[in-house]
């Protein structure tokens, strides 16, 4: 086959598998953001720190790290409820969203960035699992399972997420709560209440992003930076609040990435992000398969 | 939401007045300030107060969009290392020094703030704070790929010893900023005294009613963003003089984006003193504990006063003094 060609199929295929990682980034993301209107800006960090821990228990119990990401979304969970206690009540009950609650996400993200940094030093961290030195081959592409399985994590995760919306009784309200959240009030469910729960999904997703992560690239504490751009772009560019549209997202982006990385350099590709961002925002403010408001 | 828009009216002669005795106190401190560094004679106390003056223009310009207009600007980092490499490229190209390179910085700046804020403006207010989030990272890709000013491995600035009038270069460094700085706290107060100024702070109290009145909110908020993007490049482009290297790292670190957003937010944004309480207060705690403990506790530091400042005295520490309603 044309070198070139070979090239661009497996510049796609990667792309697909990354797209999968970056799908299990934003779709915490698509609840907090997309659903509750809540900016959470410090999702990325609280996935990159949801590494971290993986790393440090996984290496100290010889646990798979994929397995140690899904163990710790309980506690991510918790965490995740006690800040949006915290977000509501100092900004959300007052309205001072806008520029506080802002400001507290920012605030938040800071912390956490400069408490890693404190606690494990600037270096590389990275836990390998078997798997990750194994590599399908399908004729002239490269499968890496380093990619695929937690790919396919993540999948999981936004099926079973996507499940529970569509099904439950809770599911639905958290739907409810994104629409209108005096008429759940009516009927005698408390928003607040749901909100909290719903929070606390978003960041325990973040915990098995932070798990995949650890699988396919070494993370530092600076890496939540590249990933606001880039879960921004596919929450946004997935019509928010929509799990199918974030998924196909989340693909789109890692393909366009990927390639541009494979032909130009990777050095180039946090500016693919930017620039996808910056021309949704500009053009399809509502998402690529969204529709107008 | 906030009360200082309905500030009292003023009488013209009584408005000038106020303006006169802003201005006489500004030389005055400006002034105190040399004359009180000089008689210190210590290099190093030239050195700490240009990084508190630098806070000073950067808290200020993010207090005329993120405090007036209640947009958040996350991308200070990215505004300064604007002016910085700016600065550093027009050496590079053209020898111009310091002074033209401070007015480069602000063209650039300005243009850069201009563009951001035509492509998501116009939506909700966080779009616009995400886009300037992502705007750091991206403006850090470009320069590391750009070889000509330095790359990753960052450029060299070699500094003359001495300039003419001044005692040392370190002290040319400090006027300079300190009259940026003062130039920068007047415009700050000739906005918030202005249409401008109220209009923005209409948008900021109910952005559709401010348009369903007649205020050009669009224009409004373009024009602080203009103003705000310039004012951060024009704090950064002494930058690489002041270190003498600079690497991408350091120019676009998030603690001049965090600084820029606690500084204004713990003195009280929404006016043109909170920006400099806050700076003044979290610049010289910063100066102080990386003398004393390490840099990394301090940004730590600031990360959580930050966050229990916005919680617990959202009105920041004027609030304090303004107990009304």
């Amino acid at each position: 086959m044309d070198p070139d060609l070979v090239l661009l199929l497996n510049g796609i295929t990667s792309g697909l598998l990354l797209g999968g990682l970056y799908a299990a980034a934003a779709c915490g993301l698509a609840v907090s953001f997309g659903m509750l209107d809540i900016v959470n800006i410090a999702h990325p960090a609280l996935m990159v720190a949801g590494g971290f821990l993986v790393v440090v228990i996984g290496t100290a119990l010889g646990l798979d790290p994929l397995l140690v990401a899904v163990l710790l979304a309980l506690p991510f969970y918790l965490l995740g409820t006690g800040i949006y206690t915290v977000y509501h009540h100092f900004f959300e009950r007052r309205g001072d969203e806008a520029l506080q609650g802002l400001a507290f996400f920012f605030g938040v993200m800071f912390i956490i960035e400069v408490g890693l940094v404190m606690a494990f030093g600037p270096e590389q961290r990275f836990l390998d699992p078997p798997y990750a030195y194994v590599t399908w081959r399908l004729g002239e592409i490269d499968v890496p399972l380093r990619m695929l399985v937690p790919g396919l994590l993540a999948m999981a995760a936004i099926g079973a997420l996507w499940l529970f919306l569509q099904r439950s009784f809770t599911g639905l309200a958290i739907a409810a709560v994104a629409q209108d959240a005096e008429a759940l009030r009516l009927m005698a469910i408390d928003p607040v209440r749901i909100k909290r729960f719903a929070f606390g999904i978003s960041i325990a997703l973040a915990a098995v992003a932070g798990g995949a992560l650890v699988v396919v690239q070494p993370v530092e504490p600076s890496s939540g930076q590249v990933f606001i751009g880039r879960v921004f772009a596919v929450c946004i560019m997935g019509g928010m609040g929509s799990l199918p549209g974030c998924i196909l997202a989340a693909f789109v982006f890692g393909v366009v990435e990927n390639v541009t990385a494979t032909f130009y350099g990777p050095s180039w590709s946090p500016a693919v992000a930017f620039g996808w961002l910056l021309l949704v925002l500009a053009f399809r403010p509502q998402g690529l398969f969204g529709k107008a408001a | 939401m906030s009360t200082t828009a309905l500030a009292r009216p003023a009488t013209a002669p009584a408005k000038l007045q106020r303006g006169l005795a802003f201005w006489l106190g500004a030389l005055a401190i400006g002034i105190g300030l040399f004359l009180g560094l000089r008689g210190l004679g210590n290099d190093y106390a030239y050195f700490a107060g240009y990084f508190i003056l630098q806070y000073v223009v950067l808290a200020t310009a993010w207090n005329i969009l993120g405090g007036y207009a209640g947009y958040v600007n996350f991308g200070a980092a990215g505004f300064m290392a604007a002016g910085a490499y700016t600065a550093i490229a027009l050496r590079k190209a053209t020898g111009l020094d310091l002074l033209p390179g401070i007015v480069a910085a602000g063209l650039v700046g300005g243009l850069l703030g201009l563009g951001t804020g035509y492509l998501t403006l116009r939506l909700k207010g966080v779009y616009f704070s995400i886009a300037t989030l992502c705007l750091s990272v991206v403006l850090q890709t470009l320069v590391v790929n750009w070889d000509y000013v330095g790359g990753s491995r960052g450029a060299y600035v070699i500094r003359p010893q001495t300039i003419d009038p001044f005692t040392s270069y370190g002290e040319y460094l400090f006027i300079v900023m300190l009259v940026l700085a003062i130039g920068a706290v007047g415009i700050a107060r000739a906005v918030e005294n202005s249409r401008l100024g109220r209009g923005l702070q209409a948008i900021r109290d109910n952005e559709r009613a401010a348009e369903a009145v007649g205020v050009p909110t669009l224009r409004l908020k373009l024009v602080a963003t203009a103003l705000c993007g310039a004012l951060m490049a024009i704090a950064g482009a002494p930058l690489p003089y002041y270190s003498g290297y600079l690497n991408p790292e350091a120019a676009f670190s998030l603690a001049y984006a965090v600084n820029a957003i606690a500084m204004p937010l713990i003195g009280g944004a929404g006016t043109w003193a909170g920006p400099v309480i806050g700076a003044v207060l979290l610049g010289a705690m910063q100066q102080a504990a990386t003398v004393t403990i390490s840099s990394a506790l301090n940004l730590f530091i600031v990360g959580w006063m930050l966050v229990v400042f916005v919680a617990l005295a959202p009105r920041g520490i004027l609030g304090w003094f303004r107990t009304r309603r």
